[in-house]
């Protein structure tokens, strides 16, 4: 049958991340703190990790208020109103609420006035999952400009007793404003997932795990909270071995040559990975690597923002240089763009 | 041609060297990779993929763990190379 002609989508315009914000919550958490409830040192901790120190939010702080903190910072330095905003794209596996989702609420907060707003799960990448996602909708012509946070309250899903992960995840949010620009500046995205490695970072329970107990008198049955875990050594080969060609490729999609990055930003796992990946990738010793991890800890999808934003805050890199940047986690899922740094 | 447990034992001792900074003559069939070359767990696992590199071998994860002394490792690349 015949139809009628749908509007065409105008033709593809230019993308750039427009302002960055970070939020970083007050209490510091050191390891001697850490160590009170596993058997560990701080020197064990800063030789498998390089985290010196973390931030945990406060109990009563949310996703959502650590989000509108590093939004409106995002926001100011993108130097839009909150009107221009057409969609919010929130990326957390930590806002503790099935539903409604968390970008509804922080949009409503901010004064964006009806914006598509949505979250996203895609653990530690989520960000860059993000940045993706917000590039193809400005591009596309979609929205003009999209708020993008990567926000986790990991201290609420970390099992203080768990030796593998007590010491790694820390709290924080990180923002992006993505817009429409006279150039582009977010290369090509290089993203995956290998589903059959789901296991080797999970949440250790389904939500539907405590319902049993919840129903049964005195919950006797009830399981123990679902806190994330991981096989660290498996996911660190994962995470250097096979991320580098990823990086590799990411670099040479976006045109330009590792001689060209003025910053290599990558998902601040651990600093055992950066290092080994510094070294699997022969990055340049002219280009400045983040190394937020040891004040912050593992922020999961806030890490790559903050990263950032500490390295322009701090002038290690500079603003409108070439940025790598790499995210990768539970999923396991995978993310990597070249973007120009706001 | 196979390689000989000799050569896979000095080829292994590179590959530690170059992760740890230990000398390679401390790599000894029967030392313990975590109690005495005190090489932890991250640093095994750069150590095993650049074995396979080296020795065309492919070491899964499940099996990494039961590679407690350079021995176990020695035996399970000459059992498997290609």
């Amino acid at each position: 049958m015949t139809h009628k002609t749908l509007a065409a989508p105008q033709p593809l315009r230019f993308a750039r991340i427009h302002g960055l914000g970070g939020y970083r919550p007050e209490r510091v958490v050191t390891n001697e703190e850490v160590i009170e409830f596993i058997d560990s040192s701080d020197e064990w901790i800063r030789q498998r990790s390089g985290i010196v120190t973390r931030r945990f939010a406060a109990e009563d702080e949310t996703v959502i208020d650590m989000a509108e903190a590093a939004s409106r910072d995002a926001i100011a330095n993108a130097g839009i109103a909150p009107e221009q905003i057409g969609a919010v794209v929130m990326a957390t596996v930590t806002h503790p609420y099935q539903t409604p989702a968390a970008a509804p609420e922080l949009a409503f907060r901010l004064g964006i006035p009806d914006p598509a707003a949505l979250d996203i799960s895609a653990a530690c990448a989520g960000y860059c999952y993000g940045i993706s996602l917000a590039n193809d909708m400005v591009r596309a012509g979609t929205v003009d400009y999209v708020l993008v946070i990567g926000v986790e309250k990991l201290s609420d899903f970390t099992d203080k007793y768990d030796r593998g992960t007590a010491f790694i995840f820390g709290d924080g949010a990180g923002a992006a404003v993505v817009g429409v620009s006279d150039f582009q500046g977010i290369g090509p995205t290089l993203w995956g997932s290998v589903g059959d490695k789901r296991d080797l970072i999970t949440q250790r329970e389904p939500w539907t795990g405590l319902r049993g107990g919840m129903e049964q008198e005195g919950r006797e049955n009830a399981l123990d909270w679902p806190a994330f875990v991981m096989q660290g050594q498996s996911v660190f080969r994962w995470a250097v071995y096979d991320m580098v060609p990823v990086a590799v490729r990411a670099v040479e999609a976006a045109g330009i040559t590792p001689d060209d990055l003025d910053a290599f930003v990558p998902h601040q796992a651990n600093m055992r990975i950066t290092d080994a990946m510094i070294k699997a990738l022969k990055l340049p010793e002219h280009v400045p690597v983040a190394r937020d991890i040891a004040e912050t800890g593992n922020t999961s999808a806030a890490s790559v923002p903050l990263a950032m934003a500490r390295m322009l805050d701090e002038g290690e890199a500079p603003h409108g240089g070439l940025a790598l940047q790499i995210a990768f986690g539970a999923g396991l899922v995978y993310a990597a763009q070249v973007v120009v740094m706001p | 041609m196979a390689l000989s447990e000799q050569e896979i034992l000095s080829g292994l001792a590179e590959i530690v060297n170059e992760e740890t900074g230990l000398e390679p003559d401390e790599v000894q069939m029967d030392k313990s990779f975590t109690d005495d070359l005190d090489i932890d767990s991250l640093s095994m696992m750069t150590i095993v993929v650049n074995a396979e590199d080296k020795f065309g071998v492919r070491i899964p994860d499940d099996e990494v763990k039961n590679l407690t002394h350079v021995r176990d490792a020695v035996s399970y690349i000459a059992n498997n190379q290609g």
